[in-house]
Formats: C-alpha cells, sequence, structure tokens
C-alpha cells in the first residue's frame, strides 16, 4: 500500500489497516467449556469476537490480546497464549 | 521623494504585518492575544470588523484551540492563519506536530519572546528555536519590510503541492512588532497575482470521505517522518525560488536561505539571526572604516537548516561566531550546534564559537558586537570559551 503524504487515506481505512500487530499473547477458546453466553462477544473493547457456525472466535486482524474476554468468561474456557512469531 | 520611498509609510511593526495577513486573503484567522503578538492579531480583528478584510475571526479560548482550529479550516481547504509567541507557542505544542505531520500549510507568525520561568515579557528567540523538530519551517526576518514581505512569501512556499509543510515567519517582539519605521505596504493586487487562491487536491468532503492524520502503525510510520523530512529538503530550493519570485515582483529581496554582508573577504564571519542582524550591520561598517575585515552572515532559513549553503558561504572564514538569542539548557544553543554539526562532515575546520546574547530582552549593543569580535580573534589561538553567556553579571551570581 503505498502511503500518501499527510497520512490521508480514504475513509474506513481500519479495514485496510490490520491493528492486531501488537499483540503479545493471543486468546485460545475451549469450545467444549463454552456455554454460549456471549459475554467476551459483549467484553471485548475491539469487538472483534463474533460467533462462526456457533462458535465463538476473534478475529486476530484486530485482537490486541489484552485478555478481557479470559477475564469476564464465566467458565474459564478462554486462555491467554503467548504467541510467537 | 525618490521613487524608492515613494509608497513607504511608517506604521508600526504589528499593523504591518497584519496588513500583509490581510493582503494574503486568509478564509480564518484564528488566535489568542498575547504581549507582544496582540498589535497583529488586534489589527486583524479590526479590519474584519471594518468590512476590509472578509475572513472569519476566531476568538478562541486558548493558543490549543486557536491552532486545533486551523487543522479542521486547512483540512476543509481554506487558507488558515494564526500568530503566537513564548508560552503561547509552547501551549501549541501537541498541535504543532499534528499540523505539520497531515502537512497542512498553515502560516503562522511567531513574536519572539522569552519562556518563563521567570516571566519575562521582553525579546528573545528561546520559543521558536525550542520548536525546531516539530516539522514547521522557519524563517527570520531581520526588520519589519521583511516580516511583511516573508509573509507572503511564506504561503507561497508552505502551499506548493511539494512542500505541503507550515511555516512559522519569525519576528522579534518588540523589536519589530512595536517599532514604527517606513515600510512599503504590499498592493494586494499585485499580492493577489503572487499568491493565487489556495486550491488543494485532498479536503475534507462528505462526499468523498476521507481521514487525515490517520492512524500509522510501525510498519508505515518511518515513512510518513520521512516524506516530511524530504519535503524540507525541497523547501531548500523552493524558498529561493519563491524569494526570487519575489523580487521580481515586488524589487525586494534578502537572501532567500542566507544572506551576506562584506562576507567575501572577511576573516572573522558573524553568523546570527533576526533583528540583531540590523545592530551587526552597524557594527561592521564601522569596524570596516577602521580596516577590520568583518563579515556577517544572516540565516534566514533556520529550519530546514541550509547545510550546504552554509558550507559554501562560510569555506574562507578564519573564525566564526554565532550570536543567537536562545540557549538550549544542558548542550550550547541552537543555531551553534546545527552549524558545528553542519561541518563536522566536511573539510572545513574554522573555529567555531557560541554567544547565548540578548536573553530576554537584554541589549545587545555595537559594543557588544565589537567585544565578540575581539573574542573570536582570540578564539583563532584557542584562547576563548567555545561557548558563553555574554555580558554575564557575575558580580549578581
Amino acid at each position: 500500500m503505498a502511503i500518501k503524504a499527510g497520512s490521508l487515506v480514504d475513509a474506513c481505512s481500519t479495514r485496510v489497516t490490520k491493528t492486531g500487530a501488537w499483540r503479545t499473547f493471543v486468546p485460545q477458546f475451549d469450545h467444549d467449556k463454552c456455554i454460549k453466553c456471549s459475554l467476551c462477544e459483549i467484553y471485548c473493547p475491539e469487538g472483534c469476537i463474533h460467533q462462526e457456525d456457533g462458535l465463538f472466535v476473534p478475529d486476530l486482524d484486530y485482537c490486541k490480546g489484552c485478555s478481557v474476554c479470559a477475564n469476564e468468561c464465566p467458565r474459564m474456557a478462554i486462555t491467554m497464549v503467548l504467541e510467537e512469531k | 521623494m525618490s521613487e524608492k520611498t515613494a509608497n513607504k509609510k511608517v506604521v508600526e511593526g504589528s499593523y504591518a504585518v497584519a496588513h500583509a495577513v490581510m493582503c494574503c486573503r486568509p478564509d480564518v484567522i484564528s488566535a489568542y492575544p498575547i504581549t507582544p503578538q496582540t498589535h497583529i492579531v488586534e489589527n486583524l480583528s479590526q479590519m474584519v470588523a471594518d468590512g476590509e478584510l472578509d475572513s472569519e475571526f476566531l476568538t478562541v479560548d486558548s493558543e490549543f484551540s486557536a491552532l486545533s482550529v486551523l487543522v479542521g479550516v486547512i483540512a476543509a481547504g481554506g487558507r488558515g492563519y494564526s500568530s503566537t509567541t513564548s508560552q503561547g507557542l509552547a501551549l501549541m505544542y501537541e498541535v504543532l506536530y499534528n499540523v505539520s505531520g497531515m502537512r497542512l500549510p498553515i502560516v503562522m507568525n511567531v513574536a519572539n519572546r522569552a519562556v518563563g520561568a521567570p516571566l519575562n515579557i521582553w525579546n528573545d528567540q528561546q520559543d521558536s528555536i525550542g520548536a525546531r523538530d516539530v516539522g514547521w519551517l522557519q524563517i527570520y526576518a531581520e526588520d519589519v519590510q521583511e516580516a511583511v514581505d516573508s509573509t507572503l512569501q511564506a504561503y507561497k512556499i508552505a502551499e506548493d503541492k511539494e512542500i505541503r509543510t507550515p511555516i512559522m515567519v519569525c519576528m522579534d517582539g518588540f523589536v519589530l512588532t512595536h517599532v514604527y519605521e517606513p515600510v512599503e505596504l504590499l498592493d494586494k493586487e499585485k499580492a493577489r497575482e503572487f499568491l493565487p487562491d489556495f486550491k488543494p487536491d485532498d479536503i475534507l468532503d462528505p462526499l468523498h470521505p476521507k481521514t487525515f492524520g490517520a492512524f500509522a502503525d510501525p510498519s508505515t510510520f518511518t515513512e510518513f517522518r520521512y516524506q516530511q523530512f524530504e519535503a524540507q529538503q525541497k523547501a531548500l530550493v523552493k524558498i529561493e525560488k519563491v524569494a526570487r519570485e519575489f523580487e521580481a515582483a515586488f524589487g525586494r529581496y534578502y537572501g532567500g536561505l542566507l544572506d551576506g554582508y562584506f562576507l567575501d573577504d572577511a576573516d572573522v564571519v558573524l553568523v546570527a539571526m533576526g533583528s540583531v542582524v540590523g545592530t551587526i550591520k552597524d557594527a561592521i561598517d564601522a569596524m570596516r572604516a577602521e580596516g577590520k575585515k568583518v563579515g556577517l552572515l544572516k540565516v534566514r532559513s533556520y529550519r530546514p537548516f541550509p547545510v550546504q549553503a552554509l558550507r559554501k558561504a562560510l569555506k574562507d572564514a578564519s573564525v566564526i561566531a554565532v550570536i543567537e538569542k536562545d540557549v538550549s539548557i544542558g548542550c550550547e544553543a541552537g543555531l551553534v550546534t546545527d552549524l558545528k554539526a553542519a561541518f563536522y562532515n566536511s573539510n572545513i575546520r574554522t573555529p567555531i564559537i557560541g554567544f547565548a546574547a540578548g536573553l530576554g530582552g537584554r541589549d545587545i549593543t555595537i559594543k557588544d558586537i565589537r567585544s565578540i569580535v575581539a573574542k573570536a580573534e582570540a578564539a583563532r589561538k584557542g584562547e576563548q570559551p567555545e561557548f558563553e553567556f555574554l555580558n554575564l553579571r557575575t558580580e549578581i551570581l
């Protein structure tokens, strides 16, 4: 993506700019423990947890690894794991 | 009355600059009053109220707001103007970076003043030199006429598509803002021909939504900074070009980046910026009459810093003394450290000494200039400290 002086971009730039790059820990979901209460989806400050085929999954393009979902999950179905690249 | 003085009027420096701003036709003027800038914006406010100037004059709650408003104005495609000084410039600090990073060509007169504490309303250049790294261009005016003419030139430089960088036109507080001297005020029509309307390619427009100053993560931030750096390098050429275009249209030229005075055969060369240049010229006239080979290099463009032009202009000097109204508390002062840095990787090995002078409004006299020249001569033999506070009153320390 070529950049334009003044950091001038078309609207909705975050669709192109992935902001998950600064994550250190990544949430891992144990779907067997999940009771589908949706608290992870509700509390996620980035709004990047959604249901896919009935299962909750984070969108790792935007997940910052903040651990709020893991902290709020009443069944401790989410574990934060060190992500190494 | 000669043709040269026919159109001159004796006016206050602040009025002359306000008149120049009027000739630049800003859509919005957004400013907060602060000594010694006040008369500039007071005059502009009067011009708007009298219907002389068709601009929106915004009285905001602080300098932070003054400049923030202009971010929106320029992004929406308008031409904007502000003016400030000292603590006011300090209060703008965060916005200064936003303006330059978003490449918004704002022109702002800085009425140079000391920065407190201790509280001091008099002139030095600590305020703008302290903001040398914020990405704005900086031009320093020697007299009122140059401040007037540089204000018009500044819009042309800043709004150029290749440059798109804000600019501070610095003029010494009180010394230039409050002095009454003969000035040729700009002709409105000639100014319009010289400076066309501002028509940026990209503006904030609800029909074509865009973001200015978008988020940049580590993968692109360096490149944005590089673009700003590159634009400042291009401004080295543009500032000179616009100064020559101005000369062709108005018949006045002050040097684009630098200007020399008795430089060609000078042994001792003094380097300075702003109104002290006038005093130095008088001192040089007197010393030349006595046969002393003293010259002056006036730095007009401090950002971009004209490294190559400085090397060329100063290559034959046998000793250089920098006189400046600022101090980098902890390491000499802005101009002298920049000048030494510019020479380090060249083959120039001329001794350079620096003087912090005229801080907080202390007068710099012809006698002071003579004493600096004597010290510069001593420096050739290594008998002078590299940097000193001129006329330090040790008896009260």
